[in-house]
């Protein structure tokens, strides 16, 4: 079996983000950029099914600028055996990348595709979904358990209440939840093992894909901050703000 | 203008959800037609006929609907909408995971989880952990849009008269089946419609301590949530965790316990109207945005709480 991981390349999730004076967009300057933490669920399920014997090949895939190399390498080093850059200049939109990714798919006919359910950036949660219905396969989003049988697929999803688990066809999506594992850290090892593994680019016109995008962002803008309030020195005093000031118990 | 709005249901039940679309929705326009799509669902049909100023409901009485698969209810609604300029469902875990595929489908962007509507084309949505707003404007003729509930009021539930047109479109995509479900059975409020929450962290240092909450839960009629540490710790399970990642909530009160205030945190429950936050470590980043903060070690703070309420 081979599994397709594609994966994103964000801004890292310790950064706390603000807008630009000028409301143009967001400020990345200088901003620690990591591979998408959903992403990086995806590898290491993926990892475990070759590891267990259940997959041959993990072939990691993202769409972005040269940048997303080093994101690529990631995936290498965490045990991805390969994988394919389709190097773009402009802002993908998750439409366009699941076109992108539809193409990828094609020439490569995966029998599982698991990509995160969202990245922290734009925070859409949509890609994998577009994904699974350009292909017209079946999909287990928010997954925190995936289980492999002969041509199918058993996904347990995380919805609003509890569990689902659903039963899949392959080829199939799947789009991970944070429950679904937890990501080793590459070895020093592994890192240096990672540089010599294949990294092939290629670009979206080679795909003959348009990804133009759809939506133009008027502007970003900071929400409104918060005010610290006060401290309450005892439970008593706490209770008599929630009664008395704030009127939110009775 | 015509809009669909995606009804939340469990085929018999329509989902407080729903309302809150609709007010999304009639920002927008004032067509509004809303799609049922189930299996012996027509109970939820009926209700939905009585949410004032829709103008009809249609109904996909199907058992490849049952269950909400998305490769179903996706397709069909691909299928359908292309008869409307706009198509609403909540950011619920089934809009989320249906609505792309209808996207999709329409070879349009979705505008994910907006949090107001500016003009026909122009939505305000958090990116980022809600860190930003992004303001985005759609160039495509169908705009398909998942909305934070939290942001829009509910709509009036009683008093309208639509019509039912039953549609026999039919889907089924056969490549996925339903096998089982496991959904909490809870007195309780539902998290993200709850007026009170009350929420733990790593302080309450294991699962068998959220019994601390629940008696101060029962005391308020809240829901209980937790922060993704408590999550990941294996304290209670991911359904209840709030934050970017999880449920997003802006009850009348959250309360919360043992949590520090991490960003991923913050941007599920920050537009709540009052925060209490009672934590030992007088440094913690969620006293910053707390209206109200106690220093004080939970496992004394709580059994007090709860006998003063």
């Amino acid at each position: 079996m081979k599994v397709l991981v594609p994966v994103k390349r964000v801004v890292d999730y310790n950064v706390k983000v603000k807008a630009k004076s000028d409301e143009t967009g967001v400020d990345l300057a200088n901003a620690k950029m990591s591979l998408n933490p959903f992403c990086e669920i995806a590898i290491e399920e993926a990892v475990r099914l070759k590891e267990a014997g259940k997959a041959e090949e993990v072939i990691a895939v993202s769409v972005g600028t040269s940048a997303s190399q080093e994101q690529l390498r990631t995936s290498l080093a965490l045990g991805a055996d390969r994988a394919i850059l389709v190097e773009t200049e402009i802002e993908v939109e998750p439409l366009g990348v699941a076109k992108i990714l539809k193409e990828v798919v094609n020439k490569e006919n995966p029998d599982l595709i698991i990509l995160g359910k969202q990245a922290i950036d734009d925070d859409s949660n949509q890609t994998g979904q577009m994904l699974a219905s350009l292909l017209g396969i079946a999909q287990g989003t928010f997954a925190s358990e995936v289980n492999i049988s002969e041509g199918s697929v058993e996904v347990t999803r995380e919805i609003d209440g509890g569990l689902q688990t659903v039963k899949l066809n392959l080829p199939a999506i799947v789009t991970t939840d944070l429950r679904l594992n937890e990501p080793r850290y590459a070895s020093l090892p592994n890192i240096m093992k990672a540089k010599k593994k294949p990294l092939e680019t290629i670009t979206t016109d080679d795909l003959g894909v348009d990804a133009s995008p759809r939506l133009t962002t008027v502007k970003v803008a900071n929400p409104p901050e918060r005010e610290a309030g006060v401290k309450v020195e005892s439970v008593d005093e706490l209770v008599d703000k929630l009664k008395n000031e704030a009127k939110v118990i009775s | 203008m015509s809009i669909l709005v995606i009804a939340e249901h469990d085929n018999q039940e329509l989902k407080s959800s729903t309302l809150n679309v609709v007010t999304a929705a009639q920002a927008l326009g004032s067509e509004i037609d809303i799609l049922v799509a189930g299996s012996d669902c027509s109970s939820v049909a009926e209700s939905a006929t009585k949410i004032p100023s829709i103008n009809k409901v249609l109904m996909a009485d199907s058992e490849a609907y049952k269950n909400c698969l998305a490769e179903n209810v996706g397709s069909l609604i691909g299928k359908i909408g292309t008869n409307y300029t706009h198509i609403l469902a909540a950011a619920t875990s089934n809009g989320k995971n249906c609505l792309p595929r209808a996207a999709a489908l329409l070879d349009v962007a979705q505008i994910s989880d907006i949090s107001a509507v500016v003009s026909e084309d122009t939505f305000e949505r958090p990116i980022y952990a809600g860190n930003c707003i992004a303001t985005v404007q759609s160039s495509d003729s169908i705009k398909v849009i998942t909305v934070r509930t939290t942001s829009f009021d509910s709509s009036e539930s009683e008093g309208g008269t639509a019509s039912v047109e039953t549609i026999s479109e039919n889907t089924d995509l056969g490549v996925s089946s339903f096998v089982k479900e496991e959904v909490a059975e809870s007195d309780r409020p539902e998290l993200t419609s709850a007026d009170i929450v009350i929420s733990g962290g790593r302080g309450m240092q294991n699962g068998d301590n959220f019994s601390l909450l629940e008696g101060i839960a029962d005391k308020l009629g809240a829901a209980i949530g937790a922060s993704r540490a408590a999550v990941d710790s294996g304290f209670v399970p991911n359904d209840m965790q709030v934050g970017q990642t999880g449920k997003i909530v802006a009850p009348n009160l959250y309360i919360a316990v043992g949590i520090s205030g991490a960003i991923q945190h913050l941007a599920g429950m920050k537009d709540s109207k009052v925060i209490v936050a009672i934590n030992k470590d007088e440094e913690a980043p969620i006293f910053q945005i707390a209206d109200y903060g106690l220093v004080a070690d939970l496992f004394e703070a709580l059994p007090e709480l709860e006998s003063k309420l």
